[in-house]
């Protein structure tokens, strides 16, 4: 057992959980959806996306870039929730709560990319 | 390029996350943490605001406590994510300097911007390996003459020499391993502008691992390599080497050249040092009994050139086993007195001091000359840190091998004609020599005597070409003479013409020219100036040929009808 690799996988994992649990629920209503497991989700996969830094194979290329992209994709969202909070008079409505949801939504996608890449990498490097 | 930004990501990798870690903890803990506004009710930072004032507290830009004073427990929360920040952000740049201060992401960095400046080269170049003495004085020439080069050289030592010796063009140098194809070619063997390829390092197999490279992945391209033993030199050859330079044998057949016809000797001396020795250096007499100290490499090399114009010899060497099969032999190391009494030191007229150490040499020459003050003496310099103690020795020659490597390479490299010349010149007699020897000497006194070709084509001599398209012919003696006044004749002769594959030593300077001539000429490097005008510029040409200013616009040429 690789202790790094326990780590790698652990936090890639647990990207995707969080993701999903945010992602979960109905999608204009905003009970449904956890701010702190927003905020987690966010953190979590900043870490993945600095673990995957410096891999020079294939795979870890195509690893590397799914994190980006679910950062973007929860970053923006975090962007769209602050503005709703904080800057527009009418407060977080329903068509905002609800983007958030589904672009963290596309997030969770690219963290089940992840995770598919991570399953073929530990398949086919058998060890 | 790839290199160093991966090695940059490997290393932050841990900062980063210290940071991530560090920053979003503090953040959640103010957003837990109940505060109080300013009407004391019980309130609760939301995350924008967290990220907000945890952003400026771990720069500690503008502190202060926002949007309300803060409650006891955000203060103590305040102060620990504080520490945690600073920390955090210590760390991160510290790792980062760390890293560019690390002598491997140094050595990366100087390679991506060596290999940035090599592939943006345009004009020709030539790729130089090992940079030693004779690497150094071939681009020292070349840069002189206006030619770019590059260097690769295993000990870091030398490429900072060669940034600090004053070169006249910037030469980029890397420190690597010349054998490596991976650095041949961050040096730009695969470069379409790189003319040639010089594999001079002082480790044979290098050399050749330099040059099979090179003809791989580059056929038509020049090689010049370096070897000091006969198989190699095969091997070489086997591929296609273009010049193989063997120092010992070029040397040997250099002395052997002043033994058997010293005039022929200072032509060549004079065409191909850049030192040249004065014209009475030749009345010595050179021709008799020689005797050669050390039969190693470069003894052996001299006694099959000597043996060739059947030179009489006396061979010395302290290990019998090496004097085997040779004759007239004597086992001694020379040194002393008694065994160069016994080789005849007295009788003869030469003494070669060829052992691979430098006191032993210097011992024996200065012995020698005791015994026998006439004696033309030749010293093998194994170390170059030795040359001050070699030029007080007052011996006639100093074998440096690295010096003579780099003249013959520099002779082929300016013109290829010029080895040509050579060959058909060894092959005149002496009192040839002597003549042309003295119609140099008319010319270049004591300068420097330079040589360079000429090609009669469009590319090179637009001038003649169009002088010819007018039906005019262009004599030699045309290009021979001063541009700013015609009466003049220019530092110059020519020395041989090649018209179709035959060769014309000497050519009269009444000869036509005809396309497709190459001619190779002789003097002052000012000359060879001069001459690039008169080749160059139709009017010029034009004035050279009929002592006439020629009208070049259409004004003029209609004026002139009337």
């Amino acid at each position: 057992m690789n202790r790094e690799k326990v780590i790698f996988a652990f936090f890639i994992v647990l990207a995707l959980t969080l993701n999903f649990g945010f992602f979960l629920g109905e999608i204009e209503n905003l009970a449904h959806h956890n701010v702190f497991e927003f905020f987690a989700a966010i953190v979590v996969s900043m870490i993945c996306t600095v673990l995957k830094f410096g891999d020079r194979t294939h795979i870890g290329a195509l690893m590397l870039a799914t994190s980006l992209v679910a950062d973007l994709q929860l970053v923006v969202a975090a962007m769209i929730w602050g503005y709703g909070a904080q800057i527009s008079a009418d407060g977080v409505t329903a068509e905002m709560i609800s983007s958030v949801v589904s672009l963290s939504g596309g997030a969770l996608l690219a963290n089940i990319v992840s995770v598919i890449l991570l399953m073929v990498e530990t398949i086919v490097v058998r060890r | 390029m790839s290199d160093i930004f991966y090695l940059l990501l490997r290393r932050l990798r841990q900062p980063l996350i210290t940071l991530i870690v560090i920053y979003s903890v503090s953040t959640v803990g103010f957003v837990i943490i109940p505060g109080q506004d300013d009407q004391g009710n019980v309130w609760h930072m939301d995350f924008f605001h967290a990220v907000y004032f945890v952003s400026f507290m771990g720069s500690t830009i503008g502190f202060g406590e926002i949007p309300y004073a803060f409650t006891a427990a955000q203060r103590v929360w305040t102060l620990i994510s504080i520490y945690g920040t600073v920390i955090s952000w210590l760390y991160s740049i510290g790792s980062l300097l760390a890293l560019f201060q690390e002598p491997v992401f140094g050595r990366m960095l100087r390679r991506r911007s060596f290999v940035n400046e090599v592939s943006n080269f345009n004009e020709p170049f030539y790729l130089v390996c090992g940079y030693g003495i004779t690497g150094s004085a071939i681009i020292k020439k070349l840069s002189e003459r206006g030619i770019r080069s590059v260097v690769i050289d295993i000990s870091q030592e030398r490429i900072d020499r060669l940034e600090m010796d004053d070169l006249l063009t910037r030469v980029p140098g890397l420190c690597a391993d010349a054998s490596l194809p991976e650095a041949l070619d961050d040096a730009g063997l695969q470069h379409g502008s790189c003319v040639g390829v010089l594999a001079l390092t002082n480790n044979d197999n290098v050399n050749l691992s330099i040059s099979i490279a090179s003809k791989l992945l580059a056929p038509q391209r020049i090689v010049v390599s370096r070897t000091e033993s006969e198989v190699n030199a095969r091997n070489l050859a086997s591929f296609g080497t273009e010049h193989i330079v063997d120092p010992f044998r070029a040397y040997a057949e250099y002395l052997s050249l002043a033994a058997h016809s010293p005039y022929m000797h200072l032509v060549y001396d004079w065409l191909i040092n850049p030192y040249h020795r004065p014209l009475s250096s030749a009345y010595k007499k050179t021709s008799g009994r020689w005797i050669i100290c050390g039969l190693g490499r470069f003894g052996k090399a001299l006694y099959h050139e000597f043996a060739k114009h059947d030179v009489e010899l006396v061979l010395l060497d302290d290990d019998a086993r090496q004097l085997k099969n040779y004759k007239n032999t004597v086992v001694g190391l020379g040194t002393e007195a008694a065994t160069l009494e016994v080789a005849g030191v007295r009788e003869a007229v030469g003494i070669i001091a060829g052992t691979n150490n430098d006191a032993d040499n210097l011992s024996i020459i200065l012995t020698a000359q005791e015994l026998n003050p006439k004696l033309v003496t030749v010293v093998r310099q194994n170390l170059n840190t030795n040359t001050l103690v070699y030029k007080n020795s007052n011996a006639d020659f100093i074998m440096e091998s690295g010096r003579i490597i780099a003249n013959r390479i520099l002779a082929k490299l300016k013109t290829p004609l010029l080895p040509v010349f050579i060959e058909q010149m060894q092959r005149q007699d002496d009192v040839w020599a002597h003549t042309l020897l003295n119609r140099m000497s008319s010319i270049a006194s004591d300068s420097e005597l330079d040589s360079w070709s000429i090609t009669v084509n469009e590319e090179a001599t637009p001038a003649i070409m169009a002088i010819m398209g007018d039906g005019d012919q262009v004599k030699l003696s045309a290009l021979m003479k001063d541009p700013r006044h015609r009466k003049d004749q220019l530092n110059c002769f020519p020395l041989m013409l090649r018209r179709n594959g035959d060769l014309k030593l000497l050519p009269g300077e009444l000869t036509l020219l005809e396309e497709g001539d190459e001619i190779l000429f002789c003097g002052l490097a000012d000359a060879s100036d001069q001459m690039s005008w008169s080749i160059n510029n139709y009017n010029i040409l034009f004035y050279l040929q009929t002592g006439e200013e020629p009208s070049h616009n259409l004004l003029a040429k209609l004026l002139k009808r009337i």
